[in-house]
């Protein structure tokens, strides 16, 4: 018994198992205390396929060997702009959201294949570039955001140029996967009422299944090799900077469509400083997950997004009530965020 | 010189690493201002016996040693290395450990500064203390002088010829008061001959200041030039003691190198030898430590070509060369086609495989399966454990894995299962997973190198043994690089000997041990030429 109980303590990890917890207790006393508990089951829900794919960015940038990409902001910045272009070309919900994540993908594509080249360039202090090419890019989409020649009404100041902070989807593809094949579970209980936002659910799933996929093809598997170990990868025959390039596209790629899809639960798009820190928060869920600087899989992110999103979801409420103070979620999501990134830096083992 | 005290005697010293005797009964004895030099091939374990002399920690935590160490009359047991220079016991290191933005006095004197006082620093700890440069200047002067070293004591080390720098190693050593020995390790390694040969007479006047000096060599000219006595290790055992008058070169290199050879029984007629299947010429491959420059070599299909020489000799740096990992120049042609340089890609195409002798660093994935270290090299340039879909890949499991179990069957992996990764692997069996993957690429040519280092007796045998059953059954050429002659000689058909990154001369398995010994220490072709002279 103990030696079972060793072995899942092992394979599942201490910070997981302290999350987990802290969640389990959360959810018990939000139950003790009276809150509706489906509610707060139906919003880990919705910001689990909120998340889900910018989490899933982490992946192919890990297992390339560039580390956790802080610079995921670059993707996001083409997914918004995808984004834009589909409200401006006037197109309405499945039409919209897909035509968004169309235009998004290619520029996506030439954006983190440029981005892949630069980190070629840096090999060896990869997440410090990408951090600081994530803000420079989301400083310099500031001034684009003001200049670009986008003239649908929706974007529009009441006075001034250029396009304003927050757009509305509601006549766009707000909840468009969300809404998709929705239902709801115990809906006579006013406690338990648990709704289920089936249509992202399926989307982060199909998505995490497209890249187990691609992670057991011939490109895949030489990028697993060229993160893993680039000496032997090119002893291999793999050519390793173009393996990295592959990543970095692909994590790029992903961070412009989870965008688009986090767009279309949270009914808006929000642009200039918001994408600041956004890779953050999916770098802190698959960390939690389980993922190293150098290691990560699918179950990290699934695993990771839960935990992670459920403890912010389930913190909030409960605290307020046995403590009132202000904008405590935010405080303590900055907290967990960043100790766990703080965390699995430290464990980043130098030589090997 | 009057004095017959043993400075150090070193008696019965015997030192065992995890069950693995390295060091048998070995006697040392150094008299004052005599040179001492210590002969033998690597891991004949002469840095064993240095480190147990500085008390290195490694051989503290391997469980010490057994034997006594006297020094001086004393007997004395060193626990650290800061205890042996406190002893006077001081070594001269291969690299340099010189600080280059600090002059030659600064450096000679590092953490042994001479101090003054002025009106201030009288209350200060001495550590505070403003640093007498007169006074270190001319103690640096001193030491210099007894090197014969010109040089001003107030240039900077940076930018300095290496040569010099080794003068400042030394120069450091000699400068503290109490040093009664010296050791050189391999210090004409990396020096010009015009340099090692002032080198070898700087040493001359520490002998005759009295100081004794061990000198680590593998360098037999310099031994009959310097050394008065010559201890001759091989295997861990001491081979002989010699003294300068008694032996020559021929002889050195004899015992350095002889030992019984076991052969594994070879059928050499029935061999079929082809014609040339891969021709180098003028090769120059930037591998530091290891590098090659200008070597030619030929290998015929069939065969099983050594490639030996010492450490450092660029041995190894032919089959890195040929597969492309360092930058490499020159010609290298396959089956009479050019072969691109600089290519893992295309020497994987051209049917070459290679077993590193980085295993850890190059050899494997050590996070990933046996299965897939076995199978990657095959799915990503022969297209192999894959299955094909119009527009996607997607690796095939079940072939990868029946042909993993195949493979621990023929090769004898010890493992727990194909899914286990190989960090945990032993050392052999690791060996034999790299091998795998090797075989797995079917290939004409292979290159192994080092396939026996660090690997239990058990392992080594069936790793000789499939390289000789390959290449008799399957008619493939193999080109072995090994540190272990012995090894090169019991399954070769020809060995190639490497000196200074170049072939210093091809034998047969069964030359002479004098040969080998004289190709190793890269004094064939000099002996030749001298004896050409005479002629």
């Amino acid at each position: 018994m103990m030696e079972k109980i060793n072995r899942f303590y092992k394979s599942f990890g201490l910070p997981r198992l302290i999350i987990a917890s802290f969640l389990a207790i959360l959810s018990v006393t939000a139950v003790v205390v009276g809150l509706p508990i489906g509610d707060l089951f139906s919003a880990i829900l919705v910001r689990f396929g909120m998340h889900g794919i910018l989490v899933l960015a982490m992946v192919p940038a890990i297992i390339a060997g560039i580390g956790l990409n802080f610079g995921l902001p670059l993707g996001i910045l083409c997914g918004l702009l995808g984004g834009l272009i589909s409200i401006e070309l006037d197109l309405k919900g499945f039409a919209g959201f897909f035509t968004a994540i169309i235009i998004a993908m290619p520029l996506a594509a030439i954006v983190g294949w440029a981005y892949g080249w630069l980190l070629n360039r840096v090999k060896g202090s990869e997440m410090m570039v990408a951090t600081y090419a994530g803000f420079s890019a989301v400083s310099i989409m500031s001034i684009g955001w003001l200049i670009l020649p986008l003239k649908s009404p929706e974007f529009a100041w009441p006075i001034g140029k250029g396009i304003r902070t927050t757009i509305a989807l509601v006549d766009r593809y707000e909840r468009v996967l969300n809404d998709f094949w929705d239902f709801t579970l115990f809906a006579e209980s006013d406690k338990l009422r648990l709704l289920v936002p089936t249509g992202s659910i399926l989307f982060v799933l199909f998505a995490c299944l497209l890249m187990w996929m691609f992670l057991r093809s011939r490109v895949g598997v030489a990028m697993r090799a060229a993160g893993d170990n680039p000496k032997f990868a090119e002893a291999s025959g793999i050519n390793v900077n173009k393996s990295r390039i592959v990543g970095t596209m692909l994590s790029t790629i992903l961070g412009s469509i989870g965008i688009i899809v986090f767009n279309q639960s949270f009914s808006f798009i929000q642009l200039y400083q918001a994408p600041m820190f956004m890779g953050f928060g999916a770098v802190a869920a698959i960390l939690i997950g389980g993922a190293s600087v150098k290691k990560a899989s699918i179950s990290n992110v699934l695993i990771g997004t839960l935990l992670f999103q459920g403890m912010l979801v389930v913190s909030l409420p409960v605290a307020n009530i046995i403590m009132t103070l202000e904008s405590l979620a935010e405080i303590s999501r900055i907290i967990i965020s960043n100790g766990i990134i703080l965390y699995a830096l430290t464990q980043v083992s130098g030589g090997e | 010189m009057k004095n017959n005290e043993y400075v150090l005697q070193m008696k019965n010293i015997s030192k065992e690493y995890y069950g693995n005797r390295v060091l048998k009964d070995i006697n040392l004895s150094v008299k004052a201002g005599e040179i001492h030099a210590i002969l033998g091939e690597n891991g004949a374990g002469k840095s064993t016996l240095m480190n147990i002399l500085f008390g290195m920690t490694v051989i503290h935590e391997t469980g010490g040693y057994e034997g006594e160490i006297v020094l001086d009359n004393d007997s004395i047991n060193i626990k650290s290395p800061v205890e042996a220079m406190d002893l006077g016991i001081g070594m001269v290191h291969q690299e340099f450990m010189l600080i280059p933005g600090y002059s030659i006095t600064e450096n000679i004197k590092l953490n042994r500064e001479i101090t003054k006082d002025n009106l201030v620093n009288k209350f200060l700890p001495d550590k505070l203390k403003t640093l007498d440069f007169k006074k270190m200047g001319t103690d640096a002067r001193k030491a210099l002088d007894t090197l014969g070293m010109g040089i001003d004591e107030w240039v900077k080390v940076a930018g300095m010829p290496i040569g010099y720098m080794q003068f400042i190693e030394i120069a450091r050593e000699i400068d503290k008061k109490n040093i009664k020995l010296l050791v050189f390790d391999e210090p004409t390694a990396v020096l010009t001959e015009s340099e090692a040969s002032n080198l070898l007479k700087a040493m001359v006047k520490i002998k005759e200041a009295g100081i004794a000096i061990l000198f680590i060599t593998h360098r037999l000219d310099e031994v009959m030039e310097v050394a008065d006595n010559v201890t001759i290790l091989r295997d861990g055992e001491l081979v002989a003691t010699k003294k300068n008058n008694e032996t020559n070169v021929m002889q050195l290199a004899e015992l350095m190198v002889g030992r019984k050879i076991e052969k594994i029984k070879k059928s050499s007629t029935e061999k079929r030898i082809g014609e040339t299947i891969l021709s180098i010429e003028n090769l120059n491959v930037m591998m530091p430590g290891e590098e090659i420059k200008g070597l030619n070599l030929e290998v015929k299909a069939g065969e099983i070509y050594g490639i030996g020489g010492l450490a450092g000799q660029g041995k190894i740096g032919i089959a890195n060369g040929v597969m492309g990992i360092y930058p490499t120049s020159g010609e290298i042609t396959i089956k009479g086609e050019k072969l691109k340089l600089n290519n893992p890609k295309d020497a994987l195409n051209k049917n070459i495989a290679f077993v590193s002798e980085d295993r850890r660093g190059m050899g494997l994935l050590l996070d990933t399966s046996i299965e897939m270290n076995i199978a990657i090299t095959a799915i990503q340039n022969k297209g192999g454990f894959i299955r094909n879909f119009v527009l996607f890949t997607q690796v095939n499991n079940k072939e990868m894995k029946s042909h993993a179990l195949n493979m621990i069957k023929e090769l004898d992996i010890r493992c727990r299962s194909e899914k286990q990764v190989t960090r945990r692997l032993s050392g052999g069996n690791q060996q034999k997973v790299c091998i795998a993957r090797a075989l797995t690429l079917e290939p004409a040519i292979l290159f192994v190198s080092e396939p026996t280092r660090g690997i239990d007796v058990g392992a080594k045998k069936i790793v000789l043994d499939t390289l000789v059953k390959l290449n008799k059954e399957l008619g493939m050429t193999i080109v072995m690089t090994s540190s272990e002659l012995a090894e090169l000689r019991s399954v070769c058909d020809k060995i190639a000997i490497i000196s200074e990154g170049k072939v210093e001369g091809i034998l047969s398995p069964d030359a002479s041990d004098v040969d080998f010994g004289l190709m190793m220490a890269g004094e064939y072709k000099k002996m030749q030429s001298k004896g050409d002279d005479i002629k």
